[in-house]
């Protein structure tokens, strides 16, 4: 701005600085651009919702519980998606019975045994690499590992072990930096009044950072649950899941889960199975619409000030 | 060598608490009555020696390691029991390691050892078999910032006595322990209530009660006043001048007139051109305040330091 000032009092060059301005057109053009970004974003969003709600939309309003609780079938009207819940909260399960216990367990040794070595820290390097690593890989390794040199075979717990690998590095590194958040000052007040490091780490460590933890680890539930690629190869298709036998022998049935009936379903010509396809589409977002908010509520909910 | 373990907080029906003040109070009597001798023994100062006082640290020759970085040299002092000995110098002269390593504190940081000895009534803190749980316990802790638990002010209190399996009345040592740090009137009708949620120096307060409440021998303060008002500065001190006559207390300060306010005896530390910290001279508060036989103390304590 370059308005001339010679000559003028110093009330009449304050008033010329201060309102002979002209309009921040730069500040105003970034402005509009970032919030074009958010539409975008938003944008894509919305429309992918909606594309799929309105083709979900026939198969929910005219048999939203038979949908539900009907098996897979051939024949589009009577197809359902029971076995792929059941399959889906079995998997799930199963990673939550092991991933949360040995995720926490190597995240508390990481953080508060460990020495702050050379190894501890190549170790946590590619904790956090693995988080990286395509799931795709993973399914190699579940086909590798589980189905063929454990010699399980295509069954719901090679699925399971493989999806518990898959999310375990994630649980490490939620609950590492749950773990570091809470400070220094309060380990030292508990070993200051004569604590053992255990004491200190099950009496104040962690459940100061069990939120922390919880929000992790049910985001990491989330995860699974939507996984689709290393289920395909450890055998999840569409149709053989069973009923016989008790729980712990369908485990090593054949088995599906939402996601790969989704794209089971999506790769038939017929447009009722795409409307199945977007239907199972739905309930599945829901369901991680449920895990996450239930996160964002206890995240929320426990923050903690220190 | 082990400590001979007083036991913890009563495990016979007695009270311990009670017999161990009025131990501690005759002898706080009769280091009164030599007190007067003291001057006359002033001018051999490194060490210091004290007379008849009973001697509860030993410093020979200490040295504090971070990795190779000798952070304090060659400390030779020695602390009476029943006094506040204050440790006063620049910032980063090595006084809060110095302090942090008579309670084996410093065993937390992967890198810290020390080299020369340091003796608790006798006993080699740094002997192999020395429990630093054990010695924690006895030798407690305040710290520069309030650092009281996110619990309960009941729970924050009552942690330690219950980590070392004490059984009697939880409640009466609360009270007891809140009482002796000055806090009970001001809290007892909100036990329950976080103790977080507390002013700075009523948490500050309270870090002092949940010290004592495992009933140590020493209390260690790392600059316990530096993030108080005045006024909070004040009661803490008045606090301190109770306290020691059950407990020997070291104190760490930045605040010249604290020390020369509240210590007995202060030890003047500086750095040397090596970045280590080491003791120029240790006197009686009056006599180090008054008359320093050092130039070095002199310039600090006139404030024409550095």
């Amino acid at each position: 701005m370059a308005a001339r000032t010679e000559g003028l009092s110093a009330r009449d060059a304050v008033a010329l600085r201060l309102r002979g301005g002209s309009p921040d057109w730069a500040g105003w053009l970034l402005e509009a651009g970032l919030l074009l970004s958010l539409l975008v974003a938003v944008g894509i969003l919305f429309v992918l919702v909606g594309d799929t709600l309105v083709k979900a939309f026939p198969v929910l309003a005219e048999r939203p519980l038979d949908f539900l609780t009907s098996t897979v079938s051939a024949r589009a009207p009577r197809a359902g998606i029971l076995q792929a819940i059941i399959g889906s909260l079995t998997i799930t399960l199963i990673v939550a019975a092991l991933a949360i216990p040995i995720g926490i367990g190597a995240a508390v040794y990481l953080e508060e045994y460990a020495r702050d070595s050379r190894s501890s820290r190549l170790i946590r390097t590619n904790i956090r690499n693995l988080a990286g690593v395509p799931a795709i890989v993973y399914g190699l390794l579940g086909l590798a590992v589980f189905s063929t040199a454990l010699g399980l075979g295509s069954v719901l717990l090679a699925g399971g072990l493989t999806l518990a690998v898959l999310v375990l590095p994630i649980v490490v590194i939620t609950t590492s930096e749950a773990l570091t958040a809470v400070p220094e000052s309060i380990r030292e007040a508990a070993y200051g009044v004569g604590a053992t490091r255990w004491e200190t780490i099950r009496s104040h460590v962690l459940p100061y950072a069990a939120p922390g933890i919880f929000t992790g680890t049910i985001l990491s539930l989330g995860r699974a649950f939507g996984e689709t690629a290393p289920l395909l190869m450890v055998g999840a298709i569409a149709g053989t899941f069973s009923f016989v036998g008790a729980p712990w022998e369908q485990m090593f049935e054949g088995y599906t889960t939402l996601p790969t009936l989704v794209y089971h379903w999506a790769g038939y010509p017929q447009a009722e199975f795409r409307a199945l396809g977007a239907a199972a589409i739905i309930v599945l977002l829901g369901v991680i619409l449920v895990v996450n908010a239930t996160a964002i509520i206890l995240r929320n909910r426990y923050d903690r000030k220190w | 060598m082990t400590l001979t373990t007083r036991p913890p907080a009563a495990t016979d029906g007695e009270q311990p608490i009670d017999e161990g003040r009025t131990i501690r109070l005759m002898s706080a009597q009769q280091v009164d009555e030599t007190e007067q001798s003291v001057p006359a023994a002033a001018d051999e100062r490194m060490p210091m020696r004290f007379g008849d006082d009973e001697i509860v640290f030993e410093l020979n020759d200490v040295s504090c390691y971070y990795g190779t970085f000798r952070a304090v040299r060659d400390i030779n002092l020695q602390v009476p029991k029943n006094r506040i000995t204050a440790l006063i110098g620049p910032s980063g002269c090595g006084k809060s390691t110095l302090l942090r390593s008579f309670n084996r504190m410093n065993d937390l940081v992967d890198t810290a050892h020390i080299s020369g000895s340091i003796r608790y009534h006798g006993v080699d803190l740094y002997d192999g078999a020395v429990d630093p749980v054990e010695v924690r316990r006895r030798i407690g802790m305040v710290f520069q910032k309030p650092n009281p638990f996110p619990k309960s002010i009941y729970d924050n209190v009552a942690f330690g006595p219950r980590i070392a399996g004490y059984r009697d009345s939880m409640d009466e040592l609360v009270e007891q322990s809140l009482q002796r740090a000055a806090l009970w009137d001001e809290v007892k009708d909100k036990l329950k209530s976080p103790g977080t949620a507390l002013s700075g120096g009523q948490q500050q307060r309270l870090c002092i009660a949940r010290a004592i409440a495992v009933e140590p021998d020493v209390i260690l303060m790392d600059e316990p006043c530096s993030s108080l008002d005045p006024i909070a500065t004040l009661k803490i001190e008045e606090l301190m001048r109770e306290l020691k006559l059950n407990y020997t207390i070291v104190i760490v300060t930045h605040n010249m007139q604290q020390a020369a306010r509240a210590s007995d005896y202060t030890a003047f530390l500086t750095m040397g051109e090596d970045r280590a910290g080491y003791l120029v001279e240790m006197a009686a508060t009056d006599e180090l305040f008054t008359r320093p036989a050092n130039r070095i103390t002199e310039d600090y304590i006139t404030g024409r330091f550095g």
